[in-house]
């Protein structure tokens, strides 16, 4: 059976989703474009490069437990 | 020589170079089943990252990202969130199925639906149904190899005939060193990939319009509103991106990624893989850049699939279009290789063998799976030269189908209550409500992807039937095998 994961690391893992689909209406747009980019794909790859860091945490907490 | 001839010769010796490195790979190693289909489960973290990595970047992924954005614009961002979102999911649950294919040893999707669930039945209808997916994902593949080597050879080289030669080629490296060979023809298409994501996402950009900035800022004047939801479309809305990231986020369903995911040497393997996973996202950002570039350089094309190569052939020399066309011919090669690998060893082990053969031993097994490989690969070979428009319905079918398969797998691990009744009617069920919304023209369906609808119907009815039968023993709690 899976080994419940502590709420800290569920709470986590769930930014990724929160940032990149369930809020999709607040930063579909394309204004205001960053580094050239339009805003929803700069959104995109800003919470795509940070992802590794948020799960890199989660692994270093279930390691521990 | 003209440009026809010398962007060929790059291709066809990149595919030589990669079916050598495919044959060359399990020299010496005694290929048994377990060698065949999990590489022994000995692989490290990198040859992981590769593999999985090596199967998520198909040609769908470069043709069709491409393709998609030229055709249908801001939806396709979607693609880039799910292959984020999925490793988190499969960050929990990985290492888990791991544990439990080392200890009961199971080599396939099937094996851990028969392990757990105890029931034949629903292994091998599981396995029947993975197959099915697995052939039309495959068929995609051949068909993107086709479509590449034509454009590429200035349609020197005719789709059909480039199809037959590279999937004899396929098929054959299957046969001689099973997914060690996979691997190690991966390394070599990861590198080109990312040299080819370079050159393309930005070498387009900066050629027509000085960097990729002016190319976006030149898009948007041109395309008011074409970068957002819906796009180019009418029905890709917010809720069907929300719906489809969810449903497409379960790829660990793919029969493909249980049998990469027990090469591993350790489950942490599988967990430090997830993490670093994203990354691999990136280059495929650079795809779509292209894409957009593309939307510009070659208007017009009533195939999206080929505007990324049009593009780049009107662009670059010759030679570049060889690279990058081997780039992506290994691309397609890769991806087919698992896929055939994974859909002979499910026909063999999990539909073959208990209704067949029930006293078969591991090496009959291996060979009846090596003759699947013919037959699994003729049949995908017929679908590509006999495309049908019906077939692009079939893959979103495949995506949505596969994900019938999350209830048993999570539930199997979560659930003690859960039953194999319970989880056969379920998947029925939703199967058919995905097939049935799909097929008449409703995917999306009330602004949600069809899948889950198939979903919610398939959860709904493992928790009625499993709470009205009785209790079943969980294979799981049984002793190991070994």
């Amino acid at each position: 059976m899976l080994k419940k994961p502590s709420t800290l690391s569920v709470l986590l893992s769930l930014v990724p989703f929160t940032a990149m689909c369930f809020t999709v209406s607040l930063w579909d747009r394309v204004e205001p474009t960053v580094l050239g980019l339009p805003f929803n794909l700069a959104w995109i790859l800003f919470w795509l490069v940070l992802t590794p860091g948020i799960m890199w945490t989660v692994y270093g907490i279930e390691r521990r437990r | 020589m003209t440009p026809g001839t010398v962007a060929l010769s790059i291709i066809f010796g990149i595919m030589g170079l990669g079916s050598a490195i495919g044959f060359l790979a399990a020299n010496k190693r005694k290929l048994n089943l377990e060698e065949w289909a999990v590489a022994g489960r000995g692989l490290g973290l990198i040859l992981v990252w590769i593999l999985l990595a090596g199967e998520t970047f198909t040609t769908f992924s470069v043709l069709g990202i491409s393709g998609w954005i030229y055709a249908k614009g801001g939806p396709t961002l979607y693609v880039l969130i799910y292959l984020t979102t999925g490793q988190v999911l499969i960050f929990f649950l990985g290492p888990l199925l791991w544990e439990l294919g080392a200890r009961f040893r199971l080599q396939t999707l099937g094996d851990f639906f028969a392990q757990r669930y105890g029931s034949r039945l629903l292994a091998a209808t599981v396995s029947l149904a993975g197959v099915v997916f697995l052939m039309v994902y495959l068929q995609l593949q051949l068909t993107g190899l086709g479509i590449i080597v034509e454009v590429a050879s200035f349609e020197r080289v005719g789709r059909n005939p480039a199809m037959i030669v590279s999937t004899a080629v396929i098929a054959c490296f299957v046969l001689s060193s099973g997914v060690r060979g996979v691997v190690w023809v991966s390394v070599l298409k990861d590198f080109l990939l990312v040299g080819v994501a370079v050159i393309v996402g930005i070498g387009l950009p900066y050629l027509h319009f000085g960097g990729i900035g002016p190319m976006f800022a030149a898009l948007i004047k041109a395309r008011p509103g074409f970068l957002t939801m819906p796009g180019g479309t009418a029905t890709l809305t917010h809720s069907w991106f929300i719906s489809t990231i969810l449903v497409d986020s379960l790829m660990f369903c793919w029969p493909h990624f249980f049998a990469s995911a027990f090469t591993a040497k350790n489950g942490d393997t599988i967990r430090r893989n997830a993490v670093i996973m994203p990354f691999y996202v990136l280059p495929l950002a650079l795809i779509l850049f292209a894409g957009c570039a593309a939307i510009l350089i070659s208007p017009g094309l009533r195939n999206g699939d080929l505007a990324l190569l049009t593009a780049v052939r009107a662009t670059f020399p010759p030679w570049v279009l060889g690279i990058i066309g081997g780039a992506g011919a290994l691309t397609a090669m890769v991806p087919a290789a698992i896929q055939i690998l994974t859909a002979a060893t499910l026909l063999a082990k999990n539909v073959y063998r208990p209704y067949v053969d029930p006293g078969m031993t591991e090496e009959r097994v291996a060979r009846v799976a090596r003759i699947a490989v013919g037959g699994i690969t003729v049949g995908a070979l017929y679908l590509a030269l006999n495309t049908s428009p019906t077939l692009v319905g079939l893959l979103i079918l495949g995506y949505s189908g596969v994900a019938q398969f999350g209830p048993g797998i999570v539930l199997g691990v979560t659930w003690r209550r859960v039953t194999s009744t319970g989880i056969l009617a379920g998947l029925l069920c939703g199967l058919a409500l995905a097939a049935a919304l799909s097929f008449t023209g409703r995917d999306p369906y009330l602004g949600l992807n069809a899948g889950l609808f198939g979903l919610g119907l398939n959860v709904a009815v493992v928790v009625a039937v499993s709470l009205l039968g009785s209790r079943q023993p969980n294979g799981f709690a049984a002793p190991s095998a070994s």
